[in-house]
């Protein structure tokens, strides 16, 4: 015993040391300044469910970076603010970032209204802005890049799928959808591609409700009585936040099957579906890039490192976090690459950036700012994870000025 | 003299099987390769009729039929893995699910509703004749001849009757369609009547009787719709009273503008998924949480209640600006430090099984049945409030201070003490209403902040300080809300009832049911 004491002592001298001495090892840290990653996530208020993830993501992937050494020898440092599920602060706190913490690169936004406020803020100050959600597309912003699908990449195939022999040969639609500029314009697109396909005006059906809706019975009846005139019926839904739970409750309560009325969504992922009993809902399905249950070595180690970093075994992955991730690195590629972090440099490093995505898929960044993606049809499973029945063979390029918008048809492409 | 029609039977009954098995096997063929390939299969087990499809379609119905990569088909049971042709017990690694997709699961719908046709379970039997409704075809129509002769449950027979009609109508001759016209013309089932509609667009030979049925089915089902709407509205009136409630007592009697009232609200909820999680382990009390959580969250919330009075509300009677700021302020620390206790994720509450689905009422109006609770479970929350007010000496002490004070202490009343149960009584009441509402909204740090302008709404509207006003103000705009909403919309609805309960409040600022006397112009 009193042999032992001292070794034990010098062991833990010995460690002592070593951590003092870390910091010594990697010198270039103490030298140059660090890259400060901006995080511009709702922490609060209605979109905090979505967005949360997002941030813890973001963190992820610096404390990543880091334990890499870094990025041309300098450390990261993230920078969080919290909009608070307020559009206007966004601006407020994306003028913050750029001016005052002057960031090199921002992370950040879920809504579309959220991006559109704060768009004018990093054109003006030339910052640099990752965008990590699906989006009804026109838009094209030198200083953002898009690493969410635009509508070919997710809202058309989908309905495409509803109107096939797997999908059930859908006859008529019943569009649903949160009343702000993502499932209006969505609507808009998918209304014109519908009635390109056939599809006569009074097989559509479009309602809107504002945020956080939660009494569903009437529009959900509604959809009932539109089904029941002998056209088989499908819901597209482009419900966001976490009205959705009500909804997908009273779809279950109401009787609403998958094998009559399939519902596709375009907003739930995974990280919705941890509040709901998905067993009434098995078969709907829901139409992204990516799913947390796509068998690719990028996932594994994807869902292995999220689980690591968040200390919770049972914690899910979603599409926008993968799109986070892959956007992630991307940019540190670029920075790379560019040898600099100035944000001309960077975005001219970012075009044709490849990146092996978690979705299983070479993902490749175009001049168009927008990522290719695969697209994926998945069905809800009892066990709130999704099973995939249909994706696309290969990723395929964004269209984010939509054919099916009239006023696009004198844009150029390409 | 009997022996040759023994042995006929006997090799009958041998033969039988044995034509079956043949059937069975090889309609496996291509069974778990792909949708198309197994949707086929199905098909095929489902017409050859054989017993041994049930069990192996049954367990590909929950996902617990493994296919091997050799093509050996597993069944997963809860006494082990056992192979599904010969029974015998087998290994079940690297054995992967069989994968469903909804055009397998149309194809398992029909084909488990032709076998369990037959079974001796009238529930089976109820379900097999709702699958064969769905999936209809003219092969069936001798099927459901025989079961309808063999029923003797009414309930079933009905929904027999149906699927036959349904399926007379994919009948190649003329004859047995428009007898199945004529059987669903006869029912007011919203089902029917898009089954006719499918059918008018393939036989315009018929289409004239098939408008004629559908008339006739339309005129008995604007009734129900009528009462569907008049539910709904009280549902909505219904939950619009509980989140009021509270309200009611706090602003109402005591006139204090509690911003914080929603977060109570909230509160409420949250204790109800405690009280879940806590009896999460106890398998007597587990099924009972939701009962066990109304007292829980009366208490809880009354005590939050209490604590807020004593310690800031009082400060600043008389002051209803600085009021107003302080609840809403306290109202976001609540939010902002539950969210840091819970996370932001919403919270998932389990609803009992009595409180999922829908009931058919009579006349077959259906009602979904976690609303028809709250329906209730909102009237009898009334009823124990104003009882409480009326008949107790709580509420009778309650109502002397509020009307005149002074005399009320005199008599011997500690009206600081008052002040504080009954502001601990409106908050309770606020968290037996988050109780109700985890059933239909999400349990978030957000729930309540969606309900306090609709909950001051409400008593504005019914006359401040009546409980009567409240109920008829909250079922008013419920129903009103519910008329508007197919017309407007969700959104254009909301605002219409806004823009009309101004208006009303501009004539009549005393809402509906005014106060007279002495106490409404204190």
């Amino acid at each position: 015993m009193i042999h032992r004491m001292p070794i034990t002592r010098r062991a833990a001298l010995a460690g002592l040391g070593t951590a003092l001495a870390a910091p010594a090892i990697r010198p270039s840290f103490a030298q140059a300044a660090p890259i400060k990653v901006g995080v511009l996530h709702s922490l609060s208020g209605t979109m905090a469910i979505s967005e949360t993830a997002l941030r813890d993501t973001v963190l992820m992937m610096v404390e990543a970076q880091n334990a890499a050494g870094g990025i041309l020898g300098r450390r990261l440092e993230a920078v969080v603010v919290d909009p608070a599920s307020n559009w206007p602060l966004f601006a407020e706190k994306a003028r913050e970032l750029l001016a005052v913490s002057k960031v090199d690169v921002t992370f950040g936004c879920w809504t579309s209204v959220s991006r559109k406020s704060v768009l004018p803020v990093f054109e003006e100050l030339n910052g640099l802005l990752f965008y990590p959600v699906q989006y009804e597309g026109e838009e094209e912003s030198k200083n953002i890049f898009y690493t969410g699908a635009a509508p070919n990449q997710q809202a058309i195939p989908a309905v495409e799928y509803l109107m096939g022999a797997d999908g059930g040969e859908a006859k008529r639609i019943a569009l649903l959808g949160t009343d702000y500029v993502y499932p209006r314009t969505t609507n808009r697109i998918l209304r014109a591609f519908l009635i390109s396909k056939g599809i006569p005006e009074s097989d559509i059906m479009e309602e809107y409700t504002p945020f956080g809706h939660s009494d569903w019975q009437g529009i959900v009846s509604r959809v009932k009585r539109f089904a029941g005139e002998g056209k088989k019926t499908a819901i597209v839904s482009t419900i966001n936040g976490d009205a959705n739970v009500p909804f997908y409750r009273e779809l279950g309560n109401q009787g609403i099957k998958a094998e009559d009325i399939p519902c596709v969504a375009f907003s739930v992922g995974e990280e919705e579906l941890a509040g709901i009993d998905t067993r009434p809902l098995v078969g709907h399905l829901a139409a992204w890039n990516y799913f947390m249950s796509v068998q690719s070595p990028a996932n594994t180690q994807f869902k292995a490192m999220w689980q690591a970093y968040i200390k919770n075994p049972r914690r899910v992955t979603n599409d926008p976090m993968e799109a986070t991730f892959t956007g992630f690195k991307m940019w540190a590629q670029a920075v790379a690459q560019a040898g600099t972090t100035s944000v001309d440099a960077v975005r001219t490093a970012m075009y044709g950036q490849k990146v092996e995505a978690p979705s299983g898929y070479t993902e490749e960044m175009h001049r168009n700012h927008h990522l290719s993606k695969p697209v994926m049809i998945g069905e809800v499973q009892a066990d709130g994870q999704f099973n995939i029945v249909w994706k696309t063979p290969t990723a395929i390029p964004a269209e984010n000025w939509s054919p099916f918008i009239p006023e696009n048809a004198n844009r150029r492409r390409g | 003299m009997k022996h040759p029609v023994l042995i006929l039977l006997l090799l009958c009954a041998l033969a039988l099987p044995a034509r079956a098995q043949d059937a069975f096997t090889a309609g496996l063929t291509g069974l778990g390769t792909g949708f198309n390939q197994t949707a086929e299969a199905v098909d095929r087990l489902g017409a050859s009729g054989d017993p041994r499809a049930l069990p192996l379609l049954r367990a590909l119905a929950d996902g617990r039929l493994l296919r091997q990569a050799d093509g050996t088909l597993l069944i997963r049971g809860d006494a082990g893995v056992q192979d599904a042709l010969t029974n015998a017990a087998a290994e079940a690694a690297g054995a992967e699910p069989v994968r469903l997709n909804n055009r397998v699961r149309v194809a398992l719908r029909g084909a488990l509703g032709r076998l369990q046709l037959v079974s001796p379970d009238p529930a089976d039997r109820q379900a097999a004749a709702e699958a064969v409704f769905r999936s209809r075809s003219a092969e069936n129509v001798p099927l459901l001849d025989a079961a309808l002769a063999r029923e003797t449950v009414p309930a079933i027979r009905a929904r027999l009757a149906l699927a036959l009609a349904a399926s007379r109508l994919m009948a190649d001759d003329p004859q047995n369609k428009l007898l199945g016209v004529t059987a669903l013309g006869a029912t007011s089932s919203p089902e029917a009547r898009a089954v006719l509609l499918e059918a008018r667009a393939t036989n315009p030979a018929i289409a004239a009787q098939i408008e004629e049925a559908v008339a006739a089915i339309d005129q008995r089902l604007a009734v129900r719709r009528a009462a569907e709407t008049l539910f709904q509205g009280l549902s909505l009136g219904s939950v619009l009273l509980l989140a009021a409630l509270g309200l009611a007592v706090t602003f109402g009697v005591m006139g204090v503008i509690n911003m914080a009232h929603g977060e109570f609200v909230m509160l409420g909820a949250y204790t109800t998924f405690i009280v879940q999680e806590a009896l999460r382990g106890i398998p007597m009390l587990a099924p009972w949480s939701l009962p066990l959580a109304v007292p829980a969250a009366f208490l809880v919330t009354a005590a939050c209640g209490a604590a807020m009075e004593r310690g800031l509300i009082r400060h600043l009677y008389g002051r209803p600006l600085e009021t107003l700021l302080m609840t809403f302020g306290v109202g976001m620390m609540i939010q902002q430090s539950v969210r840091l206790a819970f996370g932001a994720q919403n919270r998932e509450i389990i609803s009992p099984p009595w409180m999922q689905g829908t009931l058919m009422l009579p006349g077959e109006i259906a009602v979904t049945q976690n609303r028809l609770w709250i329906l209730v479970f909102s009237l009898v929350i009334l009823g124990l409030t104003v009882a409480a007010i009326r008949f107790t000496r709580f509420g009778l002490e309650m109502r002397a201070v509020t009307q005149k004070r002074a005399i009320a202490a005199s008599m011997g009343i500690r009206t600081g003490h008052m002040d504080a149960l009954t502001f601990a009584f409106g908050s309770g009441i606020a968290g037996i209403a988050g109780v109700a509402l985890s059933q239909i909204d999400n349990v978030s740090p957000n729930l309540g902040t969606g309900y306090i302008i609709d909950s001051f709404l409400v008593v504005v509207f019914g006359g401040v300080g009546s409980l009567a006003g409240t109920l008829v103000g909250a079922f008013g705009l419920g129903i009103i809300n519910k008329i508007l909403e197919p017309w407007a919309g969700a959104v254009l609805a909301k605002v219409f009832v806004l823009v009309a309960a101004m208006l009303f409040i501009q004539r009549k600022p005393r809402g509906l049911f005014a106060q007279k006397g002495r106490a409404a112009e204190a």
